[in-house]
């Protein structure tokens, strides 16, 4: 057995420009063995350039990138065999089926697991010689995700693995890759998703504009919103715009901020601060359009650092 | 659960280069029916028919023209219609006849013919031949026929070979050039590129699975030829087969490094038709090469699909030894050797 390394990568510096565009500006990352680590920002943010430079396919302008102690530059056939990859927007061959293709990337890894064992994982045994044109788009997902796993990887780099998915699908590949985690892999992940990165990663770093601006598992970065729900309200149309100070004067509200024609108010105590508003905007004469309230959640701490919404749509 | 590898990396990857080929239906036909057709076709244009013959015209209203008609009429290679002579003219500008004859005067003949056009001019001598014996000119030298009609020297046979070279070319450059670009545009090239997988073996896939295609390509279409048209095979089936081989590196090479850095169908498209648009035009395919100027021979001699065409018809029409194929070989090796180099190390892997 050979020495652990403390990390199983670890990134310093990093750095990748294209020409005036800096798409990965100086990001700092060490993760351990074993543990799920999520990259969560907008599109553009410059996470699959932070994960293709660790991957080996880009070089970096400038950093250090270690993984499971190995380096790039001198032990690349090494690394190959250790690493688990799947890439955004890869479209497997479509003649092939199922079977042959999990078969085909099998026989590139000296070490691995059986093909039928990895079929099984990823739940396509019905599919086995169904050709992957015919795939639905979640178990075309399914199929890059045994190609990632059956050389039996210690660490598996997943770039937004459940990008446009319907929703049942992101559940099954969520339970697969919760799976791996039961195994003890260490799993980079990146999402746009802050449901995803809740639910499957141990620690995310927030990405934007190419830095990483937050650090911590999801509890501590919620938590440090300092507030636990979040109210969002719309007034009616032609209603007068209220002003951001007086609405952080009400009972409770911690931060308030419009955006686009909403507002939204991070609250320490929902009973406190809901009956205050609506008292202040009876007062006023104002009507409400609208009116929701949530827990706390990294999509909000992402707003709350950048004032924009994670996802535009 | 970790076992050791099972299956040889290479042998699945060309494993996967027949079947995407086989499940490709219209590949398929571009490289089996599609020649065979075409030498069908050229077959049925350019086969072997009866000696044509020369439509002429004599000008009536003259004394001696139903005797020109008669001396005329002896020669079974001439067809003759006497005509007025407006009728002669139109006949003669809608090319229904090629010569006109028309009795002069002191007793001559006048023949009225276009001098650029090669059946005209036999035309013409032959009637003038007929008309001269009519006249009772009697020949210096004894002369006699003997008609060669052989398997070789025929239309088919000059273009089988250059079919078959066609065949060679398209299957190296279109079967790599697409498949390549194919996979680096769905980015399956740079998934692979982040295996272990070894990226001699993966070009090495292709050359392999050539070869192999290429083999059966080129077994049907020679066979075909064989039986349909007796195309002769003057040379053993070894040194064409060893021809067959060397062109398809050649253009496997040419094929790699038009695919080298193209990201796009429509970018690889292009760079495959500039290269191969001018061998179909200049490579004597379809006619002979010689017909080119002399000055741009150099040229043309230096091209893969003439040495390729050029070897081929040696080898199986005249029976040229290998070893005298030299220069054709040389051509294609050092095709070979330059377009391997150059692709390898611009290959764009990602």
């Amino acid at each position: 057995m050979q020495s652990q390394p403390s990390y199983a990568l670890r990134v310093e510096g990093l750095r990748k420009f294209y020409g005036d565009v800096r798409a990965v500006d100086g990001v700092d990352v060490a993760v351990p063995p074993g543990e799920c680590f999520g990259l969560l920002g907008p599109n553009g943010a410059g996470k699959t350039t932070t994960i293709e430079v660790c991957e080996g396919l880009l070089v970096p302008d400038a950093g250090v990138v270690e993984l499971l102690g190995l380096r790039w530059d001198r032990d690349e056939q090494a690394l190959r065999e250790r690493l688990g990859i799947q890439l955004q927007e890869t479209q497997l061959a479509e003649k092939l089926t199922v079977e042959e293709t999990v078969r085909l990337f099998r026989s590139f890894y000296k070490r691995g697991r059986e093909v039928d064992d990895v079929i099984h994982v990823v739940q396509l045994d019905e599919k086995r010689d169904a050709r992957v044109g015919k795939l639905s788009g979640g178990q075309k997902q399914r199929l890059a995700l045994a190609c990632a796993i059956v050389g039996d990887p210690d660490l598996i780099f997943l770039d937004e693995p459940t990008t446009g998915l319907d929703p049942q699908s992101r559940r099954q590949l969520w339970d697969l890759i919760t799976e791996f985690k039961r195994l003890g892999r260490t799993i980079i992940l990146t999402t746009h998703y802050m449901d995803e990165a809740e639910i499957l990663c141990d620690r995310v770093a927030i990405v934007d504009h190419g830095k990483v601006i937050a650090l911590g598992t999801p509890f501590q970065l919620i938590a440090s919103l300092g507030a636990e729900h979040v109210v969002k309200f719309a007034l009616a149309p032609g209603t007068a715009a209220i002003d951001e100070a007086t609405l952080r004067s009400l009972d409770g509200v911690r931060v308030a901020r419009a955006i686009a024609g909403e507002y939204e108010l991070q609250v320490g105590a929902l009973h406190r601060t809901v009956p205050a508003l609506l008292a202040f905007l009876a007062e006023r004469r104002f009507e409400l359009a609208q009116l929701t309230t949530h827990s706390a959640t990294l999509e909000d701490v992402f707003v709350s650092l950048t004032g924009r919404q994670l996802r535009d749509d | 659960m970790t076992e050791q590898r099972a299956d040889n990396p290479l042998v699945q990857l060309v494993l996967v280069r027949f079947r995407e080929y086989v499940r490709e239906p219209e590949a398929l036909f571009w490289s089996f029916g599609f020649p065979i057709l075409l030498a069908i076709g050229l077959g049925i244009a350019f086969r072997s028919k009866p000696p044509d013959v020369a439509h002429v015209a004599v000008v009536t209203g003259d004394a001696r023209s139903d005797a020109f008609t008669e001396a005329l009429k002896h020669d079974h290679g001439l067809a003759v219609e006497a005509l007025p002579r407006d009728s002669a003219r139109t006949a003669l500008r809608t090319g229904r006849v090629a010569v006109v004859i028309t009795p002069g005067g002191n007793g001559g003949v006048e023949y009225e013919y276009d001098d650029t056009r090669p059946d005209a001019r036999t035309a013409k001598l032959l009637a003038n031949d007929a008309l001269q014996r009519g006249r009772g000119r009697q020949d210096v030298l004894g002369a006699s026929d003997r008609f060669v009609r052989e398997a070789g020297s025929r239309y088919i046979d000059f273009v089988v070979p250059g079919l078959l070279g066609m065949t060679i070319m398209g299957g190296g450059i279109w079967g790599l050039g697409f498949s390549i670009v194919d996979q680096r545009r769905k980015r399956l090239l740079k998934r692979l590129v982040a295996t272990p997988m070894s990226r001699a073996q993966y070009l090495a896939s292709y050359v392999v699975s050539r070869l192999v295609l290429l083999t059966i390509e080129a077994v049907v279409l020679i066979g075909a030829s064989v039986l349909l048209f007796k195309i002769p095979m003057r040379s053993s089936g070894l040194s064409i087969a060893a021809i067959v081989v060397i062109s398809a590196l050649a253009f496997g090479g040419l094929g790699l490094l038009i695919a080298s850095r193209s990201q796009t169908i429509e970018g690889v498209s292009g760079l495959m038709n500039l290269c191969m648009l001018p061998m179909w035009v200049l490579s004597g395919v379809f006619f002979s090469s010689e017909n080119f100027p002399r000055v741009v021979q150099p040229f043309i001699k230096a091209l893969p699909l003439t040495a390729t065409n050029d070897a081929l018809r040696a080898s199986m029409l005249r029976g040229v030894p290998f070893t005298a194929l030299w220069p054709q070989l040389g051509v294609l090796a050092l095709w070979m050797t330059i377009c391997f180099a150059i692709a390898l190390k611009i290959f764009r892997w990602r």
